[in-house]
């Protein structure tokens, strides 16, 4: 279900939210008016150096002080702060949004390749598994997610997105259909480094979760993209594969197109199949990931939600619709739409 | 094709006793799938053909037909039953998809059975409804979840909110969807006649809108399927409403299959396809992969029409029903039909048909429940189908959550119909599942829609009873009323799912 | 009547735009321009007539869905499903379109000059006739053609970019025909090459021309080019599937 928008400045040329606001908000028809959520790359550069963790609290007197403790265990707090909202008539504030600017003690994941985000990942499912009240919405460096319970323009208002300058954005107009008081369930979905946005429903959900939980993550949105952000993490960051091969795990090709393969490509995508076949995601789906290096687009193998990528000086845009991506870039140069399970990949110049 | 597993026993064997037997031949004439034949002196009968339809022993003057279903014993077993033995000869012979027809055979326990109905008793007093109203009148469509009340010139109150169309209903039992081509013309004209007398609507299916159906077009609602069949504008706009089937709870998650042999120079006017070819519709409909999908067909259909009919949703009764509801809700559409696994239907697999949905009563009482949650319950009417059979299971079903029913066996039942499942052959001797002229013209839609009102009738006086019994005197007070129900025998998960107490408590 | 009426869509909701677009044709205007438009849907849903809609910018899904007359004329790109379930009259892209072109449609045509997405003409359906027509000047996306009961898909595939797989899958009626050459294993099981006859080319002919003609492309190289007719393996690919009880 849903609407989903993401757009990149190859070249970190900041954008505001105002822009990403009009887009989403182009798509209202694909939404229900019960969720939307924004996130962007960038936008603290005072603190670019802290994972930033957004949190939701039901209230900010009890979530807070379980929060505090459990990560003055496992690092300091150089910051932290409400995160300022403006009230807006049509959006019912259910929770307290906060951030914290942490920086994570690597000494506490001794052996480990990226210990720093190994301890985020720990600390933000031990945050969320637990029902203290709180929940971790992003936890990158230099990323935030914004969302709530409402119309993409009411989201974007309640936290004035236009005050925040990004070189990538990621947004989701949500269609619900179930809690829709939650504010935390709109996408976009992030762990530290990715943030993901998707259009769809994988029907092998019960199946991608089973497998994602048997390496260590726990589920606790009932959300695709929370299971699609964590397989991300795994096959990219604790598996070390690229990511056009981390898409081909998750979107594969067809048996039938692997057997007609030259030798060393087919046993390459035969033995990704293999070993990832639990991760394989079936269902209508149309994904859009980002990380402080790249933001990439995918579909099922089938096609069955629509991808519009559009393309404009350094800025790379993909969304479900056309008319989003002209809402905010009126004159774009290029408008395709790439073939099934092919991905888009578009990188940052370093 | 060769095999070596010879003939399957007889389904059924047909004895004629010879001693009552007068040989008047109308077993010969009425029997269409040639069990009865003259050779010489004597009337022969091949009980391989039997379908157990009646027909014959309903004409036969003289009571002298005898039907025994399985007269050959397997030795049972509780694992490999006769079915399941049957199948697998069945499938080694053909290699193919088993189709079977009706509604589903599998040995479970009927919900419906295991609920009782309240009755009032000392601390209140019944109602008898010959003296005292009992309103069953039912509005189905979105209902406003407050009204803007403003003042006029005169200082009077008068109604700002713009009500969005409804159809009212004079009793809660509609006529379901069983298409032109599946069904004969004559039982469309019948039961549609039926409808305009009980002032209830009823489905087209499928197959289009037959002009035979037009004068009773504002009993009508029209179904708009997968294959899109029939569907053009002026449809749209001859319905009192606009169905949209997006699942069947005989099959849930495949399309409809009638065959090239139904589909008869008429069928394929109707339904814009060429004559004898077969017409599929697909699982999904092509334009609908998400639920985002599905707010647009029906926001196009309604701005096609301008916003003037209500436009209802279908779905199969399946895992996460309560969810697809809610979803359905937020759509634009007016009312969510629920079909359960017990559905009927001419033709479906046997593995879909039998292993495949959940049961109406909790997906009714789960899809009213969500949707109470998320404060959605005024946006949407429920109406329930899948094996009604009687006007207790009505009852039930409104106590459960619904706001009204669709009847298609109990319909076709009414015109005669056994229920023997052979319907794909298109040989009902009925005149009821058949294409052929001579055994439609047996079906007199000035007999069968009496018939079919007759039942709706019967039944809604009976629910008039209950009702009047229980000391609710309109139907908004039974509809969700879980109160009015206990289970019996039924485990406590499913108690909690139907949220109804057990008996005694 | 030849009156024109103009309408400025500029963030204007479907709704309104629409009511005012049929009052107009209603009225007897027989060319409506609407400017400004970005992704305002069911523009020309389920009207009549035979007036000219013309519309400047990139409308939104479900264009032209039920019409059955009149001719909506796109200076733009077209979102999903344009002439969906459309009855008659003609729809006319000076674009690309998205997934699901024509789907379900029953008559009238439907002409694209640039290309289209995944699934065109699915599930489209012919009857005496009643024939639709979709023309696409660019290439198509896998499953073109997909459960076709009837009808006539010509791509044209200008760019020579084509590589469509799944092509006619589920085919039982109607006949797609591609320039150039098709590999078989882009067809999809139940769908068959045949050669196209001069017969089949003078058919087709007409079509070609006025599909030129709409796009200001000179029509003679394309008459003339070699095409890949693909028709039905058969009338009724599901007839081996299934048995009864």
């Amino acid at each position: 279900m849903c609407g989903i928008f993401g757009v990149m400045d190859k070249r970190r040329q900041m954008m505001d939210g105002s822009g990403i606001r009009q887009a989403l908000s182009m798509m209202n028809e694909r939404g229900s008016g019960e969720g939307a959520g924004y996130a962007a790359y960038g936008i603290y550069p005072d603190y670019r150096d802290c994972y930033a963790l957004h949190v939701f609290f039901d209230n900010a007197r009890d979530g807070k002080a379980v929060v505090d403790a459990t990560l003055e265990q496992w690092g300091t707090v150089e910051h932290n702060e409400a995160i300022p909202t403006y009230d807006q008539p049509n959006l019912r504030a259910t929770c307290t949004p906060w951030r914290y600017f942490f920086r994570p003690d690597p000494s506490l994941a001794p052996g480990s390749a990226s210990p720093e985000k190994d301890i985020i990942t720990s600390l933000v499912m031990q945050i969320n598994a637990g029902s203290n009240g709180a929940q971790v919405i992003s936890s990158g460096k230099n990323v935030g997610v914004f969302k709530a319970g409402g119309w993409p323009e009411d989201v974007a208002d309640y936290y004035r997105i236009e005050d925040y300058e990004g070189y990538i954005w990621l947004a989701h107009n949500r269609y619900t259909t179930n809690n829709p008081g939650k504010w935390e369930r709109p996408d976009p979905f992030n762990l530290h480094d990715w943030s993901v946005v998707e259009n769809g429903k994988i029907t092998s959900y019960g199946t991608n979760r089973r497998y994602i939980e048997s390496f260590g993550y726990t589920c606790s949105m009932s959300t695709d993209s929370e299971i699609i952000t964590y397989l991300i993490d795994l096959l990219v960051r604790r598996h070390g594969l690229d990511i056009n091969l981390a898409i081909r795990a998750l979107s594969p090709p067809f048996w039938e197109d692997i057997d007609l393969m030259p030798k060393a490509e087919q046993d390459l995508n035969r033995a990704l199949r293999l070993a990832y076949g639990s991760a394989t995601m079936n269902g209508p789906f149309t994904v859009v990931a980002a990380n402080p290096d790249m933001m990439v687009g995918f579909t099922d193998r089938g096609k069955l939600r629509p991808m519009v990528v559009g393309e404009c000086g350094d800025r790379l845009y993909i969304s479900s619709e056309e008319a989003a991506i002209r809402a905010m870039e009126p004159g774009v140069e290029s408008i395709t739409t790439p073939a099934a399970g092919e991905p888009v990949i578009g990188r940052v110049a370093p | 094709m060769s095999n070596n597993l010879g003939s399957m026993p007889l389904r059924y064997r047909v004895t004629i006793d010879r001693e009552q037997c007068m040989e008047c031949e109308r077993c010969i004439t009425n029997c269409s799938y040639g069990v009865f034949r003259r050779d010489g002196d004597r009337i022969l009968i091949n009980s391989r053909k039997c379908t157990a339809c009646h027909r014959c022993l309903a004409y036969c003057p003289r009571d002298a037909i005898s039907l025994e279903e399985q007269p050959c014993d397997y030795r049972s077993h509780p694992v490999w039953t006769r079915q399941t033995r049957e199948a697998i000869y069945n499938q080694a012979r053909t290699g193919k998809i088993i189709l079977a027809g009706m509604g589903s055979v599998a040995d479970l326990p009927v919900i419906f059975d295991h609920l009782m109905l309240d009755a009032s008793q000392v601390t209140t007093p019944p109602t008898d409804p010959l003296r005292e109203p009992v309103e069953l009148r039912t509005y189905l469509g979105k209902k406003p979840s407050k009204l803007d009340l403003r003042r006029n010139s005169n200082g009077e109150v008068e109604l700002a909110t713009e009500l969005t169309p409804n159809l009212m209903l004079k009793t809660p039992i509609m006529l379901g969807h069983m298409s032109y081509g599946a069904i004969s013309l004559n039982a469309q004209i019948s039961m549609a006649r039926a409808a305009q007398e009980t002032g209830t609507y009823m489905g087209t299916g499928e197959g289009g809108l037959h002009a035979g159906l037009y004068p009773y077009q504002d009993r009508m609602i029209v179904q708009v399927a997968s294959g899109r069949f029939g569907v053009n504008i002026d449809y749209l706009e001859r319905g009192a409403a606009i169905e949209i089937k997006l699942g069947q709870g005989a099959k849930p998650g495949i399309g409809g299959h009638l065959t090239g042999e139904k589909v008869s120079k008429d069928v394929s006017r109707t339904r814009m396809i060429p004559e004898g070819s077969d017409a599929i519709s697909p699982a999904p409909h092509h334009d609908i992969y998400g639920i985002e999908d599905l707010s647009q067909l029906v926001r196009s259909i309604k701005e096609a029409t301008e916003w003037k009919k209500p436009v209802f949703a279908k779905i199969a009764a399946v895992n996460n029903t309560a969810e697809n509801v809610a979803a359905v809700a937020r759509a634009s559409v007016d009312a969510v039909v629920i079909d359960g696994f017990r559905g009927g239907t001419g033709a479906a697999p046997r593995v879909f048909r039998d292993h495949v949905g959940i049961p109406l009563e909790v997906a009714v009482a789960s899809a009213d429940r969500e949707l109470c949650r998320q404060g959605l319950r005024n946006e949407v009417s429920l109406i329930a189908c899948g094996s009604i059979r009687e006007s207790a299971d009505v009852a039930k079903a409104i106590a459960l959550g619904a706001d009204a029913v669709y009847i298609g066996t109990a319909a076709l039942a009414a015109m005669g119909c056994r229920v023997c499942g052979n319907c794909y052959q298109g040989l009902c001797p009925w005149g009821i599942a058949t294409q052929r002229p001579d055994l439609v013209q047996r079906l007199d839609p000035d007999v069968a829609s009496k018939q079919v009102a007759n039942l709706i009738h019967a039944w809604t006086m009976e629910i008039t009873e209950l009702m009047g019994a229980a000391g609710v005197n309109s139907i908004e007070g039974l509809r969700g009323n879980r109160d009015r129900l206990r289970g019996y025998m039924l485990d406590e998960n499913l108690l909690n799912v139907l949220d109804v107490k057990p008996v005694g408590a | 009547m030849g009156k024109t009426v103009t309408i400025d869509a500029e963030g204007m909701h479907y709704t309104p735009l629409n009511r005012q677009i049929r009052e107009a044709v209603e009225n007897g205007v027989s060319e409506v321009v609407v400017k400004g438009v970005l992704g305002q849907r069911f523009i020309g849903n389920g009207l009549r007539g035979n007036a000219s809609i013309h519309v400047y910018g990139v409308p939104g899904g479900d264009l032209a869905m039920f019409m059955s007359g009149p001719t909506v004329i796109v200076h733009g790109n077209a979102e999903h499903a344009p002439g969906n379930t459309m009855d008659s009259g003609k729809v006319v892209i000076h674009g690309s379109a998205g997934d699901a072109v024509a789907h379900s449609m029953r008559g009238g045509k439907v002409f694209v000059r640039g290309n289209i997405g995944y699934r065109g003409g699915i599930h489209m359906k012919q009857y005496e006739a009643q024939r639709p027509i979709l023309v696409v000047g660019g290439s198509a996306q896998t499953f073109l053609g997909e459960y076709m009961a009837g009808g006539l898909l010509i791509v044209l595939d200008l760019d020579g970019t084509m590589k469509a797989r799944g092509i006619g899958s589920g085919i039982h009626g109607g006949e797609i025909i591609i320039r150039g050459d098709v590999d078989d294993a882009s067809l999809a099981a139940g769908a068959k090459k045949v050669p196209l006859t001069d017969e089949d080319r003078a058919r087709i002919a007409p079509v070609i021309r006025e599909f030129a003609g709409d796009f200001g492309l000179d029509p003679e190289p394309l008459v003339s080019a070699d095409y890949t007719r693909i028709v039905p393996a058969s009338a009724r690919p599901f007839a081996g599937k299934y048995t009864w009880e």
